[in-house]
């Protein structure tokens, strides 16, 4: 087990070190720094001392060195743009982001999953062929055109709810949220269900096609055999049969909702880091760009160690290798 | 060895009839099978694959699988009606006073949770046990079908048992909650042989010592003579012959039987050759008129062509075959088959 997460551990540095490879190359080769930092007529020798004020003139694998010590201990520099340093604009945007796609996921999840359960286990049900064909409209539909018709539908014509930014937040340390307020919930809505949609129809239909598959296994027939309740088989051994590939799709699903709130945030204003990256890439703002990337690559390490770890806790078999040896015959 | 039949049986099938909707028209499946299972009775079922032996045992627990139906018939378990209960009763009946045991130990048993909690979860589904008196009564259910150390084992998960360890499990989960029968589908075709015959000796035992009565489903002659007190042949969905299993085996009354019987390599008999029935078995959309064995069998008359036989006594068993039909025109006579 230790030696399962030590590897593991080491296998994300390794991957966390090819991300920041690339977006050190990024720093780098995507245009010239200065010429952003600078006004039109700076003399060159003026141009070539702040190049080296910043490092600019060293050998490449010093520089990549540099970079990564310093993003390490999350230090990007400072933003083209603004000035300011690129982690405090990250982090000042980061819990909008996170926000979102949390309660994106929760909906996801709590509708998907259940909706999914239903459909497999009444395939014939004429329920479960309009949820599949519904499902159908919601894996198809570009996210912002759903985004666009529910600001239509609940903004524009219903005058429910806000079509764009936060509402109030709350301040809670650096961390600022808008779930404690009615008007930071409201806010959530709309954005939360453009952004959950595509993953409650990617859960449903994965869940109802492994519901499928393990309804008809043996153990399920000798479940029934023995007399257990529907209960207990549907969501004790049936449910818990589907768990792996949901965990596994649910968190690759959960990087990309982190990743893909750019197009959500854009289209309801969302104050978020997928909007910053947006203005990062309209200004070649490239110390933002590269630590969004950076920032991506630790959120999917950081998810597939999580998901490592919860396929241990649901499936024995994984554990099994060692502990058969030392407890078996 | 043959349980005395002066009191009811414990289980009473009547004309059953299984049938599969199907875009082509309706397969029958199972068509017209009596037979009736006494306590603490072994009945044997053997046939090819396809003849409707299985279809029966689930028609049984209850489990056919759709668009799999009972279409007419009756199935009594201690003289109360089952096959028509409704789902959540039938349920109760499960488990409880019919036991299962199916072919395959490795994927009978929920891989995801330990042996233990799958058997204290059927022992509370239908024992009003607490959790305490559930789990003590499954570690003497694995100490009794013999699963070594059963004090850690118990919480074990199902892989970390081998094949017949598992199938001992399995048993151990028919028996839980004290069923009258037990439905054994296949219970040692996907073990190893050296395995079976444990198993077998394991069954037999147990249930002798529960009074458990057992229908064993089987292809595998051997074990039917070894364990079975009555055997019943099917083929083609309908039962070919049943009587008392030395009768059977020795003395065959029907020519699929003595096919059957003449297939089984055996020790200490010289054979030239084994015999063997020559064709196949009919797709359920072919089966001939008259009797579906006919265009196999060596002693094929007029009468068999035309006429359906139904079960007649034939010495101490019964068979569906003219040539035990007394006094009956068009067929050959039954001292052909002795001969033969």
């Amino acid at each position: 087990m230790l030696a399962f997460i030590l590897r593991r551990l080491a296998q994300s540095i390794a991957v966390l070190l090819t991300v920041g490879l690339v977006a050190f190359f990024l720093f780098r080769y995507v245009g010239d720094p200065i010429n952003g930092m600078v006004g039109q007529d700076t003399p060159a020798q003026e141009r070539e001392e702040l190049r080296t004020k910043l490092g600019l003139n060293d050998p490449a694998p010093i520089q990549f060195f540099r970079f990564i010590t310093n993003a390490a201990e999350g230090n990007f520099g400072l933003s083209y743009r603004t000035s300011e340093p690129v982690s405090r604009l990250i982090l000042e945007r980061l819990p909008a982001t996170l926000e979102l796609s949390f309660c994106a996921a929760v909906f996801a999840l709590c509708i998907g999953v259940p909706m999914g359960v239903y459909t497999g286990l009444h395939p014939r049900h004429w329920t479960s062929r309009a949820l599949q064909a519904i499902s159908l409209i919601g894996i198809s539909l570009p996210t912002f055109l759903i985004g666009i018709l529910l600001i239509l539908l609940f903004s524009v014509i219903l005058h429910w709810l806000p079509s764009f930014g936060r509402g109030d937040t709350v301040q809670i340390g650096w961390w600022t949220t808008g779930l404690l307020t009615w008007s930071g919930i409201k806010a959530l809505i709309l954005p939360s269900i453009t952004l959950g949609l595509f993953q409650l129809t990617l859960l449903m239909r994965l869940v109802r096609s492994e519901m499928l598959e393990v309804m008809r296994t043996d153990y399920i027939k000798f479940a029934r055999a023995r007399g257990l309740t529907n209960r207990a088989i549907n969501f004790g051994h049936a449910l818990k049969n589907t768990l792996v590939p949901v965990i596994t799709v649910t968190g690759l699903q959960l990087g990309s909702l982190i990743a893909f709130a750019i197009v959500t945030e854009t289209v309801f204003a969302w104050p978020g880091v997928g909007q910053l990256f947006i203005q990062s890439v309209q200004f070649a703002d490239i110390p933002v760009m590269a630590a969004y990337l950076m920032m991506i690559g630790l959120l999917f390490v950081l998810i597939n160690l999580t998901v490592d770890l919860l396929y241990f806790a649901v499936d024995p078999r994984l554990r099994g290798a060692g502990l058969a040896r030392a407890g078996g015959h | 060895m043959t349980p005395p039949t002066n009191y009811p049986p414990l289980l009473e099938v009547k004309s059953l009839r299984v049938e599969f909707p199907t875009r082509r028209g309706t397969l029958v499946a199972v068509d017209d099978v009596s037979f009736d299972i006494a306590p603490g009775e072994v009945l044997g079922v053997v046939g090819e694959s396809g003849a409707g032996k299985s279809l029966t045992g689930n028609a049984i627990i209850g489990l056919l699988e759709p668009p799999g139906r009972i279409a007419s018939g009756e199935i009594r378990l201690e003289g109360r009606r089952i096959d028509n209960l409704p789902y959540e009763e039938m349920r109760r009946v499960r488990g409880a006073r019919i036991g299962a045991i199916f072919q395959d130990p490795l994927t009978s048993l929920n891989p995801l949770y330990s042996v233990g909690r799958q058997l204290v979860e059927t022992i509370q589904t239908h024992l009003p046990l607490s959790a305490g008196e559930a789990r003590k009564r499954a570690l003497d259910l694995l100490k009794e079908v013999g699963i070594p150390g059963a004090e850690h084992r118990i919480d074990h998960y199902p892989h970390q048992f081998s094949g017949g360890m598992r199938q001992r499990v399995v048993i151990a989960l028919a028996l839980c909650a004290g069923p009258r029968l037990i439905v054994a589908d296949e219970p040692t075709t996907a073990l190893d042989v050296s395995i079976q015959a444990q198993i077998i000796a394991l069954i037999k035992k147990l249930c002798r010592e529960h009074a458990t009565a057992v229908m064993l489903v089987t292809h595998d002659m051997g074990v039917i003579a070894e364990t079975a007190d009555r055997v019943a042949v099917m083929y083609a969905g309908r039962i070919a012959e049943i009587g008392p299993v030395r009768d059977v085996v020795k003395d065959a009354k029907h020519p699929y039987t003595k096919g059957l019987m003449g297939s089984i390599p055996s020790l200490g008999v010289r054979h030239d050759r084994l015999t063997q029935i020559d064709g196949t078995m009919p797709r359920l959309t072919e089966i001939p008129t008259g009797c579906a064995f006919n265009p196999r069998c060596d002693f094929r008359g007029s009468r068999c062509l035309g006429e359906r036989p139904e079960l007649m006594s034939a010495g101490a068993s019964r068979a569906a075959c003219w040539l035990h039909d007394r006094g009956g025109v068009g067929a050959p006579a039954a001292k052909d088959l002795a001969d033969a």
